[in-house]
């Protein structure tokens, strides 16, 4: 997947957790939990729906990999 | 066959309503009902709940949809086929209620069409709420995307684009003003009738979070568990063992809870909060509990709670996750009689055997009724939560 197809994965997936998060305005290092206002279960939501959309395991141990936009674009191009 | 006929009422569904309306019937005239079964969805503030009937035969004069109506007011006659005992659903909400299996979740509120993409999520929900298409706005968005920006932008700027297609017919959530509103009534009758008493304690997160990690290691995510359901599993636990905070004041003092529901804290996106219960949480599986969980934050937020939920809570339990403040001390949720307040998980320096050592603490709390009990048997709850969390493995 390219960071375009990502980012729109990501949208998706946000729109079943957050309706209301914009990641037009989500810069590429905040951290998203902070920027989105998500908790750890909308998180854990979000790592599920990204698991489920693209097969990858997303061990426990990478998920802080994913709390900012580039880490996580990165971590799914790979 | 009996001909008695009982009374179906608006269902009280906490301290803080006052009134709902009918927004859908599940039902027809001449249906057959039985207890447990979902007959009609009401919007409260707290959004579209789902309403159970406690009774049995055959329901008729359903009340007409849309029209604010009080807690009491009659909704619909029930024409008893069995004994012909007839039953005050106002009661039924009290009884025992076994735990629904769980329901699959509900179908996703997001619009969802082809021609998404190029519009965000936000962009797109607040174009709905206007009327406005937002497909056809100019977006300034990374690729061109419309963002939230784009359509305010394009609702202040005098002519309205093309409207939009006819928004599916679909749950509202709650007005967060008439939320307001409801929490003030509920939290302020609670500050003026229950003499609270406080406890804390500090608990040593060490044991329960090295087993977490261990669990969730090998586990894909979906089967992953958070800290929030050892801590729900802990308080349960502790609750068995006191359960003299386990239940209602009312007119001749304390009744305990018919099980242990326990109340789980929900803030909503916009603001307000909800405390929808968990049933039976002593007896649930640390996976299954989970899945309740999620299941249970997932219909507060997009609709879809029952009214059970709303009205079994035993006890509220409210943790601030892992961005909120150290701890807190909360309001209790009348007529229950405690509240257990869980803290964000912090690392600290602790003593371990004469020694400081780096430790995840979590600050827990108790408010709970003087009138029900006394600090001495908080603090043995507190003790029981803090014992069941050094014993991760048994919860």
């Amino acid at each position: 997947m390219n960071d375009t197809e990502i980012r729109a994965l990501l949208a998706d997936v946000l729109a079943g957790i957050a309706p209301e998060a914009d990641l037009a305005t989500v810069g590429d290092d905040e951290d998203l939990r902070a920027a989105l206002d998500l908790d750890s279960m909308d998180f854990m939501n979000l790592v599920i729906g990204l698991h489920q959309r693209t097969g990858i395991d997303i061990p426990e141990a990478d998920v802080p990999k994913l709390f900012t936009l580039r880490g996580l674009t990165g971590y799914l191009a790979r | 066959m009996s001909d008695a006929v009982a009374d179906f009422l608006m269902p009280s569904l906490g301290a803080d309503m006052e009134s709902a309306k009918v927004v859908e019937w599940l039902v027809k005239p001449g249906s057959r009902v039985k207890p447990g079964d979902v007959v009609a969805v009401v919007e409260t503030h707290k959004g579209a709940i789902d309403v159970e009937i406690f009774l049995d035969g055959v329901i008729e004069d359903l009340a007409p949809l849309n029209q604010q109506l009080p807690v009491g007011a009659l909704l619909a006659h029930v024409r008893g086929t069995g004994g012909g005992g007839t039953q005050a659903p106002a009661k039924a909400a009290a009884a025992p209620v076994q735990p629904a299996p769980v329901p699959s979740p509900p179908p996703p509120t997001a619009p969802l069409s082809g021609a998404r993409g190029r519009v965000s999520p936000a962009a797109r929900r607040r174009a709905e709420e206007a009327g406005i298409a937002a497909d056809s706005l100019h977006g300034t968005g990374p690729d061109g995307a419309v963002t939230l920006a784009d359509v305010e932008l394009a609702l202040s700027a005098g002519p309205k684009p093309a409207p939009a297609e006819p928004a599916r017919a679909g749950r509202s959530g709650f007005d967060p003003a008439q939320m307001r509103q409801a929490i003030a009534a509920a939290m302020g009758r609670s500050k003026r009738e229950i003499p609270h008493y406080y406890l804390g304690t500090t608990v040593d997160f060490h044991a329960a979070q090295t087993w977490l990690d261990g669990y969730n290691a090998s586990r894909p995510p979906p089967e992953r568990l958070l800290p929030a359901v050892l801590l729900l599993k802990a308080t349960a636990r502790a609750l068995v063992q006191v359960p003299q905070l386990n239940g209602f004041h009312g007119k001749d003092g304390f009744s305990p809870g018919p099980g242990i529901h326990i109340g789980w804290a929900i803030s909503l996106r916009g603001g307000g909060l909800v405390a929808p219960a968990l049933h039976d949480v002593d007896r649930q599986e640390l996976p299954a509990l989970m899945t309740s969980l999620r299941d249970l934050v997932q219909r507060a937020r997009t609709g879809g709670l029952r009214s059970s939920e709303l009205t079994d809570p035993t006890i509220t339990v409210t943790s601030l996750g892992e961005r909120g403040a150290d701890s807190v001390l909360g309001v209790i949720y009348p007529p229950q009689v405690a509240i257990v307040g869980f803290g964000r998980i912090v690392e600290r320096p602790w003593v371990v055997a004469g020694n400081v050592a780096p430790r995840p603490l979590v600050t827990l709390s108790l408010a709970a009724d003087h009138r029900a009990s006394d600090g001495h048997l908080g603090g043995r709850l507190l003790a029981a939560i803090d014992e069941a969390l050094q014993d991760p493995a048994n919860l």
